[in-house]
């Protein structure tokens, strides 16, 4: 049991220079725990993006998105991931696997709609002056739907980042481990440590992520005009 | 597979009360949330500056992992550990963040000739916004509370890594000893809780605002 907290050195785990180094140290943890993420994310992307772009560009399984980005928040991602685990094994390919099935739902919504939401009339512009559908997409509803695309990246690293705090639970690494060995031995300034950082990490990176979509935004609609997200805009019947 | 359907019934009891606890650490940072959300997104959406430097920290908030401000909260609050109300106030503090955007975009849906007929007409402020601004709006918040119930009822299992977390003892339960029964017992059950809730918000939405049952799907 963690008794009151009053007094106590929060920052004491973090200040001490030994528990930043040595294979169980904390850059080694961050460097686990941004891996986790880059490759969960990178593995849903991979997948995620084409399914996006076919989707939208076709207009069909339009209905596959919408279950998924319903189901997706309801699923409970430690009972997920306490299953994969032990039914698969404790290597990092499951705790990956696992953590890309979260990051796939975001990506493929975004990814569909920017493709569908790109300006029509720049689309018919370009079937007009001749591109084939390859290039409309390439051309045109790909670099409109950029912004969208980078914003679905966002919440998908968002999500694994907090998430990836779980895998230590089922014996993965990363900066979770500080919260699963600071709560068994009772260490709050440990568990704390650990909070913290992947805290930093998770707004470190969605500020990075944001910067990458204002650019994108600006490229892909040079005059300033805002197209993409504007919250004015809503459709009511999208949301009903 | 390590499966044993009897040891549901064995604990039935013990079942029952962690859905009961799952439901209420799940729903009542929905409730508070709720409460603070309206006027802080009513007075947001009224500012143009300060709306949007409020609404990225607002972001900034949202982007914590759910499990660090679950580690930080005893020392915000100055609470045990174990105390329950960590994991309302955290959960309270992600559904504020949540539904304060949903009621700013909601406001601001409401085209400006709709809220200027209503003056012209003579509504005053307090009977506008809740005759005329609000109706309009809550399409867009029934859609946040929508999202933020159902992650609640997945996030609320993730404090079992903090000694609570309702049916997620369920997860360690079963991780512990390679027992497949109860994990599969509260992936069912909170799929089950957020479906069920998601559907009553839909049912309340729909009986609240019968003039959008028209619309097609």
């Amino acid at each position: 049991m963690v008794e009151g907290t009053a007094g106590m050195n929060l920052f004491e785990y973090l200040a001490d220079p030994a528990n930043w180094t040595g294979p169980g140290g904390i850059w080694n943890l961050l460097l686990q725990h941004l891996g986790y993420t880059v490759a969960s994310v990178g593995l849903a992307a991979v997948i995620a993006i084409p399914l996006g772009i076919v989707i939208g560009h076709t207009g069909r399984g339009s209905f596959l998105v919408i279950g998924l980005s319903n189901a997706a928040r309801a699923i409970p991602t430690l009972g997920l991931l306490v299953l994969v685990v032990l039914l698969l094994g404790t290597g990092i390919g499951p705790i990956i696997g696992v953590l890309a099935i979260l990051a796939l739902p975001p990506v493929l919504t975004a990814t569909a709609a920017g493709i569908r939401g790109a300006d029509h009339e720049a689309v018919h512009a370009a079937r007009a002056i001749g591109m084939s559908e390859p290039q409309v997409v390439a051309k045109v509803e790909w670099p409109l739907a950029l912004p969208l695309v980078i914003s679905g990246l966002r919440s998908a690293t968002l999500q694994v980042v907090a998430t990836a705090t779980v895998a230590a639970y089922s014996s993965g690494q990363g900066l979770g481990r500080l919260l699963i060995t600071g709560n068994a031995t009772r260490n709050y300034p440990e568990m704390f440590a650990g909070a913290f950082l992947v805290a930093v990490l998770a707004i470190v990176l969605d500020i990075l992520l944001g910067g990458l979509g204002w650019l994108a935004r600006r490229h892909a609609s040079p005059g300033g005009r805002k197209m993409v997200h504007d919250p004015s805009k809503i459709p009511v019947d999208v949301v009903a | 597979m390590n499966l044993d359907w009897a040891w549901i019934e064995r604990n039935l009891s013990m079942i029952g009360s962690l859905l009961v606890e799952h439901v209420i650490l799940a729903l009542v940072p929905v409730v508070i949330a709720f409460l603070i959300a309206l006027p802080l997104g009513y007075l947001v959406s009224k500012t143009r500056r300060v709306a949007n430097v409020f609404l990225a920290f607002i972001g900034i908030i949202y982007s914590i992992p759910s499990l660090a401000l679950f580690v930080m909260m005893p020392m915000i609050l100055g609470t045990q550990i174990l105390n329950p109300v960590n994991i309302v106030v955290a959960l309270s503090i992600y559904s504020t963040a949540l539904l304060v955007r949903s009621v700013v975009d909601g406001l601001r849906s409401v085209p400006a000739p709709v809220k200027q007929s209503a003056t012209a007409v003579g509504y005053g402020w307090l009977r506008r916004l809740f005759r005329v601004e609000l109706p309009l709006a809550m399409p867009v918040i029934f859609a946040g509370l929508r999202v933020v119930i159902v992650s609640n009822i997945a996030i609320v299992s993730v404090a079992v890594l903090v000694g609570s977390g309702a049916l997620g003892k369920l997860f360690d339960l079963g991780f512990a000893s390679y027992f497949y029964t109860p994990i599969i017992v509260a992936l069912v059950l909170m799929l089950a809780l957020a479906l069920i809730f998601d559907a009553l918000i839909l049912l309340i939405q729909r009986r609240t605002l019968p003039w959008l049952r028209e619309r097609p799907a």
